[in-house]
């Protein structure tokens, strides 16, 4: 049966990236949807009635929402090319263990940084910073999260590498100073075709995180 | 190697007990360490230093954090009893929906239901109950959310039926009105000895919760 993918997507947001990269570190072709945010279709009204959110992928006429779980879904469905998750049940904890910290962490502090002023902007950038240098004690000298390659928390976390830019200038701080691992990491991730075809250009994101402000 | 499995726990935490439920569904022995809040002990700060919370499993020296993860551990190493995951990858990720809904909504509902009074307290109630019908969606006729016998989803939310009484006490309703399903789904996972046996008593749980109340609500 020829596989339909369909992912219902908005450019700019991190979590549709991540799935675009994964399914181009899969080689898998799809149709891409762009949804308008403000209107949305009645197909991802219908695909995800729960949440009314992208990213949502259908295969196959079969929906799965929630960018984590879209990622294993993929990993599982087409498992014999760049695996994203490892295959000892340890290690696959320890992976979904950061997949779910960056899901916890990174999203909810970038916007209170973005949205917040003085004092309150203050502290958002130390916890900003603070998840940054946790994820850095996690990657410790491995080129990637996933270790030699892309993993599941390299394709969750680096549609954010995109947004330092952006709060370097409105915080006034170096992710080269507090975090320079990280920042190397996303430059290594950025020798991946996967990544360097599916993120966006910088300038763009931040036209789009200046209007959030 | 024997197997050496620690679980690092608080006994009214409903995270603790999922773990609790899965280890008594797929039969392992455990050791079980009661943590106790206002005094973390050096092995949990050890084993959790991202979070420093409750529950952790400590498998052959190894630690794996936060319930839901804790669940897929188990289900993949002990993979030949009671399949807390289907098969097929559809299924799995369906599951992983709504374990991942129980996580984002329910606990942080009903702690703003205990928390508040007034009209907060009256937007929370309908929250928790706008919850528990959708999750009612989800289960439709089915004897359990993963089918014919207890799975992710199921061992995810019934720790939560022990915050019943307090809620409806509180809150002045009744979940056997509002979502008689969920009602009817929970006391048939009773019927099953590893929730059975693993469920504290729920006049001990209202009376924690109470007392959390009185110490952290709204006065």
């Amino acid at each position: 049966m020829a596989e339909e993918v369909i992912l219902l997507d908005y450019w700019a947001s991190p979590f549709g990236t991540r799935v675009r990269i994964a399914l181009a570190e899969k080689g898998i072709k799809y149709e891409y949807k762009e949804e308008n945010l403000d209107e949305k279709s009645k197909l991802l009204l219908e695909a995800n009635p729960v949440y009314k959110q992208i990213p949502v992928l259908i295969h196959n006429g079969k929906v799965v929402c929630e960018s984590t779980i879209i990622l294993e879904y993929i990993d599982e469905v087409w498992k014999d090319k760049s695996p994203l998750l490892p295959c000892h049940p340890y290690e696959r904890a320890q992976a979904r263990f950061w997949a779910d910290y960056i899901d916890k962490k990174i999203y909810s502090n970038s916007v209170k940084l973005l949205r917040s002023k003085g004092e309150e902007q203050e502290t958002a950038k130390k916890d900003w910073i603070e998840c940054f240098k946790a994820l850095e004690g996690e990657l410790g000298e491995k080129p990637y999260f996933g270790g030699q390659s892309l993993g599941i928390v390299d394709v969750g976390l680096v549609p954010f590498y995109l947004w330092f830019n952006t709060f370097e200038t409105l915080a006034n701080f170096s992710m080269g100073t507090e975090c320079p691992k990280i920042v190397d990491w996303g430059k290594r991730c950025m020798d991946n075709d996967s990544v360097s075809k599916t993120l966006q250009d910088e300038h763009k994101i931040h036209e789009i995180l200046v209007e959030y402000m | 190697m024997a197997e050496e499995v620690i679980l690092l726990d608080f006994w009214p935490s409903p995270f603790g007990m999922r773990v609790r439920i899965a280890l008594a569904e797929k039969g392992i022995k455990y050791e079980y360490k009661e943590e106790n809040f206002d005094n973390k002990s050096q092995l949990l700060l050890k084993a959790n230093p991202v979070h420093k919370q409750i529950p952790v499993l400590i498998h052959n020296g190894k630690a794996v954090c936060e319930s839901t993860i804790i669940l897929e551990y188990i289900d993949e190493v002990w993979k030949h009893k009671s399949p807390l995951l289907p098969s097929d990858a559809y299924e799995r990720a369906h599951a992983r929906f709504w374990a991942d809904y129980v996580d984002k909504k329910i606990y942080s509902n009903g702690r703003k239901l205990l928390m508040s009074k007034g009209e907060e307290q009256e937007t929370a109630k309908k929250d928790w109950i706008e919850c528990f019908k959708v999750l009612e969606g989800e289960l439709k006729d089915k004897p359990y959310f993963a089918g014919q016998s207890l799975g992710l989803v199921d061992v995810g939310l019934i720790p939560f039926y022990l915050w019943f009484h307090t809620v409806e006490t509180l809150a002045n309703f009744s979940m056997e009105a509002e979502c008689p399903k969920i009602v009817g789904w929970a006391k048939r996972c009773m019927d099953n000895d590893s929730v059975s046996n693993t469920l504290p008593d729920y006049h001990k749980v209202h009376e924690f919760l109470l007392g959390l109340k009185k110490k952290f609500g709204v006065k």
